[in-house]
């Protein structure tokens, strides 16, 4: 198949040899599992357990709290200790709700046997709606539900399913090991997804330092005739879903816009297993597979971690550190967030746990920017990044939009390749931050307005009533009064006349 | 000679008659911009500026009376905005952003009074008689009007408290 160009991108060292072929180990459990609320974009959970509550594993903890929302389930059996607040895998390791469980160590599952023997029998909506339910997101570090994305038909005229197992990042090997390991069943799952969106077409798309996974999904699909599996170029951010496809087709998707707007839906190949899990034998999303890596791990590899796992006790699993990691990273080196500390939980979206040695990081002196070009070569959005920067800088918010930062997928090729060492992408997310909370502030201006008005009429309501409740009351006594008046003069007049 | 005072006459009298008629017909009353400001204004009528409320407010802001920084539930978003409407070019990145703050009750000291509740513009206050009074964060604009009237000082004000929801990357710092 003739595959088209993208434009910029870069060649980051793989650094994959440490973990490529690993087999996947599972975690033990921990003595404390701490679940996050809000594992995925959109609403955070809802929590229906209380403590105290004894749960079982795969038992519901939290439930999705509208469309854009998904719920969280138990990784195991044991007992609700707390819900509260616990520091959030998060670059700013604020605290968020949290539920916290203490494993019995039992295992024990809630029944998840299924009402049906054939998925393909289901009504797509049916699928979308387990999907929902079992709290499946993109594990490739969106967390977008998936479930919203399998809908997708229903508003999208769709061609096609491409399956994303590209896993461009650096260190990351958990894809390519899943992939190596579980084949048939990420084929299975791939089959329902494409019942789900009715599609009769998917193409999964792998980059060519991947010959063992590559050769593995080829050797599932080869009796299937609508799965074909396409070995892309090794180049960052290969892996951007929009980037993905027009390699495949040659189509760009329209700025601000989806895939699903030219007919494709883009999924991870790490929910695709997800999937055929929550479908086949009923189970919710409570594990994944994490890569461990980096100069500072002893024994890198990936490793079946339960969701709620703290990093500590998968970075002891993996024999500790070797040397005090200068950074510790979540997700890819390139588009991953720094980790405030090794106490925060493995969560769905993580990819990878990188402990970076200071050789690794390569932290530079910033320098002033040259104008040398390089970023704009390396974009792969065909923006300027030189000139966005420099009105982040500036507070020129406005001015960095109209610089296309909205079309800005953060895949940081521009910073890689900055002779200066220029921080570009904190600019843009400090940009994309202070426009979000600019709207924000909008917003609640808007709001308050309304609120303001909605209680000025209430209190003219109020007024009104009294005034009128007081002019009937006048009336009433006068009324009253009147009679009285009337009654005595009567009374007089005949006291009157019996006198007379 | 007669023909031109004539000409002059009658030009005169119609310009008269149009000049006139627009007056009346096109007339304003007030600045149309203090109608403008207003709208941009909360209209909480909280009075923190200083003025009885927002629409005196807004004249004074017209008038080049007040400055734009003067709304603290608006903030620096606002003053912003004021900034472009009235055509003046201030350096805010100086301003001392006044953190925007929310009102909070210490329930163990709420007698339920309901002052608090019966003054608040934006009814940000939960509560009835001799019940615990609460705060609906997101809908209090920080203007201590509740602050103010509570017998038993048991409001204070908090900063808002930096979440996932609205915590994001600072801008990196500027080397030398």
């Amino acid at each position: 198949m003739k595959l088209f160009k993208i434009r910029g991108g870069v060649h980051p060292f793989e650094n994959k040899e440490a973990t490529a072929g690993s087999k996947i180990m599972p975690v033990p459990l921990a003595k404390k599992l701490f679940i996050p609320l809000q594992q995925h974009i959109g609403a955070p959970a809802e929590p229906i357990v209380k403590r105290g509550d004894k749960v079982l594993k795969g038992q519901l903890l939290a439930d999705s709290q509208g469309v854009i929302s998904a719920p969280v389930h138990a990784p195991t059996s044991g007992t609700v200790i707390a819900i509260g607040k616990y520091p959030a895998p998060h670059p700013s390791g604020l605290p968020v709700r949290t539920i916290i469980i203490e494993p019995d160590g039992e295992q024990r599952w809630i029944d998840i046997s299924l009402p049906y023997d054939d998925p393909f029998n289901l009504d797509p909506d049916e699928i979308s709606a387990r999907v929902a339910a079992a709290g499946i997101v993109g594990m490739g570090g969106a967390t977008f539900p998936s479930a919203v994305k399998l809908n997708l038909r229903k508003r999208y005229q769709l061609k096609q399913l491409v399956i994303n197992a590209a896993e461009c990042e650096p260190y990351l090997t958990c894809d390519d090991q899943l992939m190596r390991e579980h084949a048939s069943e990420i084929v299975d799952g791939i089959c329902i997804m494409m019942h789900a969106l009715q599609v009769i077409k998917t193409t999964v798309a792998i980059e060519a330092n991947k010959p063992e996974a590559i050769q593995a999904i080829e050797e599932a699909s080869k009796d299937l005739a609508g799965v074909s599996v396409i070995t892309v170029p090794v180049r960052y951010p290969m892996g951007s879903e929009k980037h993905l496809v027009q390699t495949l087709t040659g189509k760009e998707t329209p700025a601000r816009a989806l895939t699903a707007d030219i007919g494709i839906v883009v999924h991870n190949v790490a929910t695709a297993h997800a999937v055929q899990q929550c479908i086949r034998y009923g189970r919710p999303l409570i594990d994944r597979v994490v890569t461990v890596s980096g100069g500072a791990v002893k024994n890198p590899g990936n490793y079946l971690t339960p969701i709620g796992t703290p990093i500590s006790m998968l970075i002891d699993f993996a024999g500790g550190f070797k040397i005090e990691p200068a950074r510790l990273i979540g997700g890819g080196p390139m588009m991953g967030q720094p980790l405030s500390g090794t106490k925060v939980p493995i969560v769905k979206g993580s990819g990878g746990i990188l402990a970076l040695t200071a050789e690794e990081i390569s932290q530079k002196q910033t320098m002033p920017c040259i104008r040398c070009g390089a970023c704009v070569t390396a974009c792969p959005c065909g923006l300027l990044p030189l000139d966005m920067a420099n009105r982040a800088r500036s507070n020129d918010l406005e001015g960095a939009v109209k610089f296309g930062l909205m079309d800005c997928i953060a895949c940081g090729s521009c910073a890689y390749v900055c002779p200066s060492h220029i921080p570009l992408v904190q600019y843009f997310n400090f940009a994309k931050g202070a426009i979000i909370e600019k709207q924000r502030g909008q917003h609640k201006q808007e709001e308050t307005r309304r609120l303001a008005e909605a209680r000025t009429i209430r209190m003219k309501e109020q007024a009104q009533a009294k005034r009128e409740m007081m002019a009937k009351r006048k009336a009433e006594m006068a009324a009253k009064k009147a009679q009285e008046e009337k009654k005595l003069n009567a009374k007089q007049r005949s006291d009157a006349e019996a006198s007379a | 000679m007669l023909s031109a005072i004539f000409i002059l006459t009658v030009l005169g009298l119609t310009l008269g008659i149009i000049l006139g008629a627009a007056s009346s017909y096109f007339s304003v009353e007030g600045n149309p911009l203090t109608a403008e400001v207003e709208a941009m204004l909360p209209g909480s009528q909280c009075g923190q500026c200083g003025y009885p409320g927002c629409t005196p407010a807004a004249a004074a802001l017209v008038n080049g009376e007040a400055d734009i920084t003067l709304c603290p539930p608006g903030g620096r978003t606002l003053a912003q905005e004021l900034a472009e409407k009235l055509g003046i070019s201030v350096d805010l990145s100086n301003m001392k952003d006044k953190q925007p703050m929310i009102a909070k009750i210490r329930e163990e000291l709420c007698i339920g009074c309901t002052k608090c509740f019966k003054r608040c513009p934006t009814d940000a206050i939960l509560g009835g008689s001799k019940q615990i009074h609460s705060v609906i964060s997101d809908a209090c604009t920080g203007c201590e009007k509740c602050f103010d009237v509570c017998p038993t000082e048991c409001i204070d004000m908090h900063p808002i408290p930096k979440s996932i929801q609205n915590w994001y990357w600072s801008k990196p710092s500027v080397s030398v």
